[in-house]
């Protein structure tokens, strides 16, 4: 059985499609990157993954179950398994690296627990254990509005393997980071992919570090699959292809 | 590195001279809509004085003589001093109508703002009803409030207190919703899509990111209302108000004079005190 099985996802926003009948399937410990110009329904196809955004046909079959079935505790169940980590690393910036990666445990939580933020020892013990993988031992207790854009995206990160999850989602994940930044959460992406074995399906703008890091690439355009496969079978034809450009070179290729 | 920059510019408009927008004036534009903008402005001050017989030069004419009367009138003097506790007990009910009736509003208008702030509302709407609620609450005088509720609770304290919870939960519907807009989008999306529950979100990532800002309108309306508060009192026969209302109508006029005065330093300690709770919860 596939872990990730999309048939025929499509999405309508009012009148205009978004997503226009895609079918893949992904394979548990993949590391997958979505490549395509903005718009071109990147972001959708991966909020439909985990019902952040409601598909308007298709099926999601996540290990076997159709996601789109699913109701409130179920639908909850289903999230605790999918980790997820945005361009803008939506954290909770007023508290603190320890605080905001447990968040990632309210998943699992009564709701009178989560509210008053009762974890357990073997959690933060966890959480600490993440956060010390990540190289943020010495912001354990510093505010998130304090650290760099690097720094937050790793707490994003660790939010997301303290979920204990089958998949991690990453939506534009190094967009706004410099160089540098950008190369050490790819690395720590593709470390928890092959170390963990949890897959990975990452949105990026960048073509030359999606060849770089990911096992296969698929390229996004107008909301349909046009390229999936093998990064070293992406031709520099099907490259402008997929970002619509006609001749000459990417910027960052 | 500019010039060179707008000579290549230049070039490559040149060359695609056919489709090329003439160039804008935009300072000119600028200039000439600030002037327009004044125009309209002193136009429309005109039309309404003009439209109420206002005068506005002998309004301004008569502000000299109306400072002197006061100054003349409204020192409070020594003997004055001795209806400083009866004063004194009168502000302080005041003080502690407007304290009550924002803290109780606020915690019902941030209660009802989840519901309405597009990144917590359960549906369009309950939002909307909301929205309508507060909308309905502002439109209505805090004066208004205070002699509809004169009828059914007559001169006591409670119908103050009704009367400026009404005006404030109306006002904080409005602005906690924008807060929770504003400040909690992204967070609430990274919680919802890791499994935590709707009352997870609200108190885990909502409420600590609101609460400065919330703390912050608390205090500003605390400030407003206990000047609403005397204005109410004047009407319903309550607080510091009232007991401004006897002596003035009485012309006693120095004891009237020190009322004032001791508003204006309990409002003056308030804001002092406020600024500083502000500045250490960023």
């Amino acid at each position: 059985m596939h872990q990730l099985k999309v048939v025929q996802l499509t999405k309508y926003y009012k009148q205009a499609q978004a997503l226009a009948g895609l079918s893949f399937e992904v394979e548990n410990g993949e590391f997958v990157a979505v490549i395509g110009r903005s718009g071109a329904g990147k972001s959708t196809l991966l909020r439909c993954i985990n019902r952040m955004i409601e598909p308007t046909a298709g099926q999601v079959l996540f290990n076997g179950t159709d996601v789109r079935n699913l109701r409130n505790r179920d639908l909850r169940r289903l999230r605790t398994g999918i980790g997820m980590i945005f361009q803008h690393y939506n954290l909770v910036h007023r508290q603190t690296v320890l605080e905001n990666v447990l968040h990632g445990r309210l998943g699992f939580k009564s709701d009178w627990d989560g509210i008053v933020g009762n974890y357990t020892h073997a959690e933060k013990q966890h959480a600490l254990e993440i956060i010390a993988k990540l190289g943020l031992d010495q912001h354990t207790y510093s505010r998130c509005d304090t650290l760099s854009g690097g720094q937050k995206q790793r707490v994003g990160i660790a939010r997301a393997l303290v979920q204990d999850p089958q998949l991690i989602l990453c939506d534009e994940p190094i967009a706004s980071l410099d160089p540098s930044s950008a190369k050490v959460i790819m690395d720590h992406l593709r470390t928890i992919c092959r170390e963990m074995g949890i897959t990975v399906i990452v949105n990026l703008h960048q073509v030359d570090v999606a060849l770089k890091y990911s096992d296969r690439i698929m390229g996004v355009k107008a909301g349909t699959l046009v390229y999936d496969g093998k990064p070293d079978k992406l031709s520099k034809k099907l490259i402008h292809e997929i970002y619509g450009t006609e001749t000459g070179d990417l910027i960052d290729e | 590195m500019k010039p060179k920059k707008l000579a290549r510019e230049a070039l490559a408009a040149g060359e695609t001279m056919a489709k090329a927008i003439p160039p804008r004036d935009i300072f000119g534009e600028r200039r000439r809509n600030f002037f327009l903008f004044a125009l309209l402005f002193l136009a429309l001050t005109w039309w309404s004085s003009w439209g109420t017989e206002f005068d506005l030069w002998s309004a301004f004419a008569s502000f000299p003589k109306a400072l002197a009367w006061l100054g003349l009138n409204f020192i409070p003097s020594a003997d004055s001093l001795q209806y400083l506790p009866r004063i004194g007990e009168k502000l302080l009910e005041t003080v502690f109508v407007s304290i009550t009736a924002t803290t109780t509003s606020a915690v019902l208008a941030f209660a009802l703002s989840l519901f309405s702030s597009k990144t917590t509302r359960p549906n369009a709407w309950v939002a909307l009803v909301v929205r309508g609620l507060g909308t309905f609450l502002r439109s209505i005088p805090v004066a208004a409030w205070a002699m509809i509720f004169l009828f059914s609770f007559g001169q006591s304290p409670l119908t103050g207190f009704l009367a400026i919870f009404m005006e404030t939960l109306g006002f904080f519907i409005r602005a906690f919703i924008e807060t929770v807009d504003e400040t909690s989008e992204s967070s609430v999306e990274a919680l919802r899509a890791s499994g935590a529950s709707w009352l997870h979100t609200v108190s885990q990532a909502v409420l600590p990111s609101v609460v400065p800002q919330l703390v912050s309108w608390i205090l500003y309306m605390i400030e407003t209302n206990i000047r609403s508060a005397t204005l109410v009192g004047l009407l319903t026969g309550t607080g510091i108000g009232f007991v401004f209302d006897i002596y003035y109508k009485s012309m006693r006029y120095p004891p009237a004079g020190l009322v004032v005065l001791s508003i204006v330093v309990v409002v003056l300690l308030i804001e002092i005190l406020s600024n500083r709770i502000r500045r250490s919860i960023q």
